[in-house]
């Protein structure tokens, strides 16, 4: 696949030119000095003790993701449709979510299977009829969008539940001002910085209608033995406001409090990053020991905001995923500016008997699983991985989808033996609050090995600033 | 604050003093052992330090008789021992983990490096000739906390909350340091007053680091109940049971003065304050020294129990 990929930062002598300045600089900088760089940077990382924790391996359990040093960058001109793009696409979702626990028009008008809303697991019948602050499900939005060729970027997934990344997307930027002041003295860089106000200033604008004053806002986070802690804490700290765990929050007469040392402190917004099933024992799982007991009742008697709303993981289901663009379209009556990659739903016969016999060719995945787990790279497979998965397939159709490989656009990268181009993807973050608003650029992640696709972290991927530059 | 954050706080500040403290009662321990090589006594010298440091249950589900080898590694490096130092320095750590945005930088990194050295210790660390060496280690790095949370952090409720963790342990410990010669036996042959009984309230003076104290304070030979006397009713020893209990009703006052309220901490932690600021030496020895320091022992749980019901959870 490398070779004919599409490069961020071109071929040749001419290549885009808001790398220009970058090329030169990759030129002109001699390699031990880059290696000395990328030591520099890992010193950072760890001393910040920035680390992700992988549940499978053993091993340090607090790795670090390995970060690369050279910036991805994207101009306004790309930025400019991609940031449309992403507005469009997490309205229409919202808009969905809104009608699934509300009208639902889009199943009566016959643009998605009924069971396949209905009968998913991330749908959450609780939330039928609940009118929700704003109207808004997915305040916080991670989209996946990969890039094929010049003006060719595709949206590979959306996660609206609890999207991770976005402290590697700030750290990083840390980091690179720290060890290029130069680079950043002759690019005109967008500021990512701001984020944590944004989202802070998101969450406060959707506090229940009865809030009076000063929103008091919380992230709940599952405990330091999730591999996000680090994020968790990081996002807490920069916005001012209580991490708490499931035992801190209580719910009394339908009204959530923390215990804090000058006794209960009621919450109105409840920045959660932690699923659905854990959230509360008496409705969900009864088994969690991270949840809060009555937060769904209080939920429903609207006295607090829960974001990303429950239930809002029904739209980012990767085989409702097929059904965004006709959203786009029945919500909002526009055409998607991000278009979706083209999918084969196992559910459907033929697309079914497609994707067995081209196994060697997609990209299989589980339409539940998430972080690169449960997939299958067709053409990297072995034969003998390919006859399981057909199995699988067989066995559950409804459980699959499947995709052709893209020939993901490639970003130099400092690997071993020097610069050479890696596999990108990019994982901006949305918010939806009163409007829409997302911090320029997002994650870049790199398949640090070389032909590799998966970029995620839990597989061995690593992570870039990406920089929006102007001019 | 959560009251969470708060517990953790306070948590990660005994715990780090305990670290310290159980390094202390070994280094008595080791003073005693190496004083007498008597077969008669040893044992109980050793059975003393595995009592004042509140870890029979855990010693004795596994070992029969104490002596040097055994109880080192049981108070030093024994994961199913909580108060070993091993354990204790991994509480730490994970306390400190859970608020680390509570924490100075300068706290976190004491506390991560210090786990992070902990985690390299190799077996000869632990021999009878490299134990001391980490003994002093142990007491360093505690001490190098101390100074960062002195130094670095907000005098605000987390400060306050550290300290009464720091203060409620360490009164917890000197008054079981003060009672390991309770059960040291002195053999047949010594008298009560001998030499052996001298080296050995030299050697618990010198684990709190007060034997030259003694000297300026009193200028006299060691005497018992003058020893007893640094350690409970001095207010210039830092490390005295008054000292300690002043510096916790400082602390709750300033948590009570911040919230505009009281409670129940303040009432006990201010009774016993005040029994040992008016209490007399002789009088503690007529009702037996023991006595009085396990009385203290219990007083000091019910109020660390106060502490937690009415702030920490």
């Amino acid at each position: 696949m490398p070779g004919v990929a599409f490069d961020e930062m071109g071929e040749g002598e001419q290549g885009r030119p808001q790398y220009a300045q970058i090329r030169d600089w990759l030129r002109a900088t001699p390699m031990d000095l880059l290696a000395q760089k990328r030591r520099e940077a890992e010193f950072v990382f760890r001393r910040t003790g920035i680390t992700f924790a992988v549940y499978t391996e053993g091993g340090d359990p607090d790795r670090l993701i390995p970060f690369d040093i050279i910036p991805r960058l994207l101009d306004a001109a790309e930025w400019n449709l991609l940031s449309r793009g992403l507005e469009q696409r997490v309205k229409a979702l919202n808009a969905f979510l809104r009608d699934t626990y509300g009208a639902r028009e889009f199943v009566r008008a016959g643009k998605i299977p009924e069971a396949l809303v209905l009968q998913n697991p991330g749908f959450e019948a609780a939330m039928q009829g609940l009118s929700l602050a704003g109207g808004v499900y997915t305040h916080v939005s991670g989209i996946d969008v990969v890039r094929t060729g010049p003006g060719e970027f595709y949206v590979l997934e959306d996660n609206c539940r609890t999207p991770s990344g976005v402290s590697y997307m700030l750290e990083n930027r840390e980091v690179m001002m720290r060890l290029f002041p130069e680079l950043f003295g002759t690019h005109r860089v967008r500021p990512v910085s701001h984020y944590p106000e944004e989202l802070l200033h998101t969450l406060r604008s959707v506090a229940p209608p009865a809030c009076m004053g000063e929103p008091t806002v919380a992230l709940l986070t599952p405990g330091s033995y999730n591999s996000a802690y680090y994020e968790h804490s990081f996002l807490a700290d920069e916005m001012g406001i209580e991490l708490v765990e499931g035992p801190d929050l209580m719910v009394d007469d339908l009204v959530v409090y923390m215990r804090t040392t000058r006794g209960p402190q009621r919450v109105d917004v409840i920045y959660r990053r932690l699923d659905d099933p854990y959230l509360d024992p008496l409705s969900f799982r009864p088994d969690t020991l991270l949840g809060v007991p009555g937060l769904m009742a209080a939920y429903r008697a609207g006295t607090v905001t829960i974001a990303n709303a429950v239930g809002a993981g029904v739209a980012d289901d990767k085989a409702v995923y097929c059904y965004v663009p006709d959203m786009i379209r029945f919500f909002l009556g526009e055409e998607p500016l991000l278009a979706n990659v083209p999918t084969w739903k196992c559910a459907e016969q033929d697309d079914c008997r497609y994707v067995l016999d081209h196994l060697a060719e997609v990209v299989v995945k589980d339409v539940h699983g998430s972080g690169g787990y449960g997939m299958l790279v067709g053409p990297h497979a072995s034969k003998a991985e390919r006859e399981t998965f057909a199995e699988k397939i067989k066995a559950r159709p409804d459980r699959y989808i499947a995709q052709p490989t893209l020939s993901l656009s490639t970003c130099p990268t400092f690997v071993e033996n020097g610069v050479a181009p890696r596999h990108v993807d990019l994982r901006p973050f949305v918010l939806y609050g009163k409007e829409v608003r997302i911090v320029p650029g997002g994650l870049t992640r790199v398949a640090l090995r070389q032909g590799s696709l998966v970029v995620n972290s839990s597989q061995g991927g690593g992570t870039k600033d990406t920089w929006v530059v102007d001019g | 604050m959560l009251s969470r954050t708060a517990d953790s706080l306070f948590w990660l500040a005994r715990y780090m003093e305990r670290a310290e403290n159980v390094a202390r009662l070994l280094d008595v321990g080791l003073r005693m052992a190496s004083l007498s090589s008597n077969p008669e006594t040893d044992a109980s010298e050793w059975h003393s330090t595995i009592v004042s440091a509140g870890c029979e249950k855990t010693f004795y589900a596994k070992h029969e008789t104490p002596n040097a080898t055994n109880v080192v590694s049981h108070l030093v490096r024994d994961p199913d021992n909580p108060s070993s130092i091993i354990s204790c320095l991994a509480t730490v750590r994970q306390n400190a983990r859970a608020v680390r945005t509570a924490l100075t930088t300068d706290m976190w990194e004491g506390v991560n490096s210090t786990w992070i050295e902990a985690r390299q210790l190799k077996d000869e660390n632990f021999s009878s000739e490299g134990v001391r060496t980490l003994l002093e280690w142990v007491k360093e790095r505690s001490q190098r906390f101390g100074g960062a949370v002195s130094h670095t952090m907000l005098r605000s409720d987390a400060y306050w909350f550290v300290r009464l963790g720091t203060f409620v342990e360490r009164a917890d410990n000197t008054a079981r340091i003060l009672d390991v010669k309770y059960h040291v036996l002195l053999p047949r042959s010594e008298n009560i007053g001998g030499i052996l009984d001298y080296y050995q309230w030299t050697a618990i003076l010198r684990s709190v680091s007060a034997l030259r104290a003694y000297h300026w304070v009193y200028r006299d030979r060691l005497q018992p109940w003058h020893v007893a006397d640094l350690l409970i009713l001095r207010a210039e020893m830092p490390r005295s049971l008054v000292s300690c209990m002043g510096e916790i009703v400082t602390y709750l006052d300033r948590i009570g003065d911040a919230y505009g309220k009281r409670g129940e901490a303040h009432r006990l932690a201010g009774g016993i304050h005040a029994q040992l600021r008016y209490g007399k030496i002789d009088r503690i020895f007529q009702g037996g020294l023991h006595e009085f320091l396990t009385g203290f022992i219990d007083q000091n749980i019910v109020l660390g129990a106060e502490i937690r019901r009415q702030y920490l959870t």
